[in-house]
């Protein structure tokens, strides 16, 4: 075929709905493929650490049902990458499973349903560590040691387009797939028909977000990318929005570090010299793109570690003797929790919002806090019942805390409940790296089976 | 930082489009300062107003934490991006998406007759 059409209705399928109205139009636009990506690493490290979504489990449905639908109206393939938000296993059957209800609920003819997992045992990490073969830091991170290995809940690793082109070449009318690299499922369309590599994969950075390349700003609407031997044309399906090249110019910057550069598994896309040309009122061609393929094949991971059971207090502070001390306040609250617990084997923290609560030491304002302060407590240990005390003495002492000028005696802080909350357990990210892999497929197994036989 | 010409004071709030952050993935945080016309942004370029060394004060952190400074024409864009303190979503964390840290750009002064 001469031009390959992909639609994309949304960047993070799940994370909220996506909006119907640009999504039909962009199916009677006939497209050939219907893809999305449903995965962020921006939700943080709790759900990958504690193997929950982000997202409601309605939405995700919803989002699917529309998909799956349309693709079976069409007859063209539908690919999700990173299921779940996570792309963890048991994401990945928990949309197989939400495909299977939703063609028998709609009674629809049978289809060939792909999937593929992407969780890496931590020992075959190890392995390679202990194999001589370093698995390296991104971003400032040093090397990954076996300690790290030994802190982290789970792992998952990006897949590139290799487990989507092998099911489609395997004839998939569906495919799920496990944490995948967003722009690779709509690049695995295009490489599977053949389209050069950089088109290709430009083609995926593009579409990756649906209308976040459009403008006005407005997410979850549709977006359609064209892909021919020589250049990707993206248009916006929204009646009130369009494709520029402003907006698509400018979405190769979006939450990356770079605006030239993207990086998958076995190569980068290379945004250095392309040429925007705005084609017709609502689509911007692009052209000048190149791939560069990566000299050894590595895969990134993504892990992350268990650091304890959390509870999280709040207290407000409007006494502006108070809120001048209040580093002295939460001192105090540390120190009686050291006396109760000793030194170390939990942890609190604390963020004084309308002073430094969100910008942390890069406040500028910080020496200029606001009339009115809210101190947010983390209490953070290895159980429930530790979490919780730790956390209450964090919180409730500073009502305590003894300032040798304060006018008010009868308590220091106010309290919009005099209770702790049981929060999602704390993680933090232990892998942001990659690791070499002597076959593209290895970490990623592919599963197939017919729907509604 | 450039000189406060006391009749020329425009903010960079006054002059961009957009003025946002972002993850960009688990330990960098990423600004994009993106302005509507060529003119605008080619002002903004000649007034020294964004640096690698001027963003960094803005923002109180050690020059090497600052990853990437670029100047993005296709996009009449200044883009830079900075490693955190701590990754994303670690206790303590305020800002998870990383998507508010970019307000004290909005009152950074720009010399428009640079």
């Amino acid at each position: 075929m001469s031009s390959l059409k992909i639609i994309c209705p949304n960047g993070h399928l799940g994370f909220a709905p996506l909006k119907t109205g640009s999504f039909h139009i962009g199916v009677a636009a006939a497209p050939d493929y219907i893809a999305a990506d449903s995965g962020s690493d921006d939700i943080g490290p709790v759900p990958l650490g504690s193997d929950v979504c982000a997202s409601p489990k309605a939405w995700q449905r919803h989002d699917l049902q529309e998909m799956l639908l349309a693709s079976r109206k069409l007859g063209v393939p539908m690919m999700i990458g990173s299921a779940g938000d996570t792309g963890t296993n048991s994401r990945v059957d928990m949309y197989v499973e939400m495909i299977r209800e939703i063609a028998a609920e709609h009674k629809l003819p049978p289809f060939k349903i792909g999937w593929f997992y992407s969780e890496v045992d931590k020992e075959f990490v190890r392995g390679k560590i202990r194999g001589g073969s370093a698995v390296t830091g991104l971003d400032a991170r040093p090397d990954l040691t076996e300690e790290e290995i030994d802190a982290t809940s789970r792992i998952v690793a990006m897949a590139g387009v290799h487990p989507f082109v092998k099911l489609l070449e395997e004839g998939c009318d569906v495919i799920i797939g496990g944490r995948s690299s967003d722009s690779a499922i709509f690049a695995a369309a295009a490489l599977h028909h053949g389209y050069p590599e950089a088109q290709s994969y430009y083609l995926g950075k593009v579409l990756e977000c649906a209308s976040f390349c459009a403008e006005p700003y407005g997410a979850k609407e549709t977006v359609l990318g064209e892909i021919t031997k020589d250049a990707v044309e993206v248009t916006a399906m929204s009646p009130g929005q369009r494709c520029t090249v402003a907006s698509v110019a400018g979405h190769a910057m979006y939450e990356r570090s770079n605006p030239f550069h993207e990086f998958v598994a076995g190569g980068m896309l290379d945004m250095t010299d392309c040429n925007y040309k705005q084609k017709s009122e609502k689509t911007t061609s692009v052209t000048g793109m190149e791939f560069v393929p990566a000299e050894q094949f590595r895969v990134k991971l993504e892990g992350s570690g268990k650091l304890g059971e959390r509870f999280v207090g709040m207290a407000g502070i409007r006494d502006p003797y108070t809120i001048a001390n209040v580093d002295a306040v939460i001192e105090w609250a540390r120190e009686q929790t050291r006396e109760r617990f000793g030194p170390d084997g939990w942890e609190l923290h604390y963020n004084v919002f309308g002073r430094n609560g969100i910008m942390g030491d890069m406040e500028p304002l910080k020496d200029k806090p606001g009339h009115e302060l809210m101190v947010v407590v983390q209490g953070v240990a290895p159980t429930v019942e530790m979490a919780e005390e730790v956390t209450m003495t964090g919180t409730r002492q500073l009502f305590y805390a003894r300032l040798p000028d304060v006018k008010g005696t009868a308590g220091g802080v106010s309290f919009v409940l005099d209770e702790v909350l049981h929060a999602s357990p704390a993680y933090r990210w232990t892998l942001n790296h990659t690791m070499a892999v002597d076959d593209p497929l290895e970490l990623f197994p592919t599963h197939t089976a017919i729907v509604g036989a | 930082m450039n000189t406060l010409k006391p009749n020329t004071p425009k903010r960079l709030s006054d002059l961009a489009k957009t003025i946002r952050s972002k993850n960009a993935g688990t330990d960098k945080i990423t600004f994009d300062i993106i302005f509507r016309e060529k003119d605008t942004y080619e002002l903004v370029k000649r007034s020294g107003a964004l640096t690698r060394k001027s963003v960094c004060e803005v923002l109180n952190v050690d020059p090497a934490r600052l990853t990437d400074f670029v100047e993005y024409d296709p996009a009449y864009a200044i883009k830079f991006t900075i490693l955190r303190d701590r990754p994303s979503g670690s206790p303590g964390d305020g800002d998870i998406f990383g998507a508010q840290q970019y307000a004290p750009f909005l009152d950074v002064v720009v010399d428009i007759t640079a």
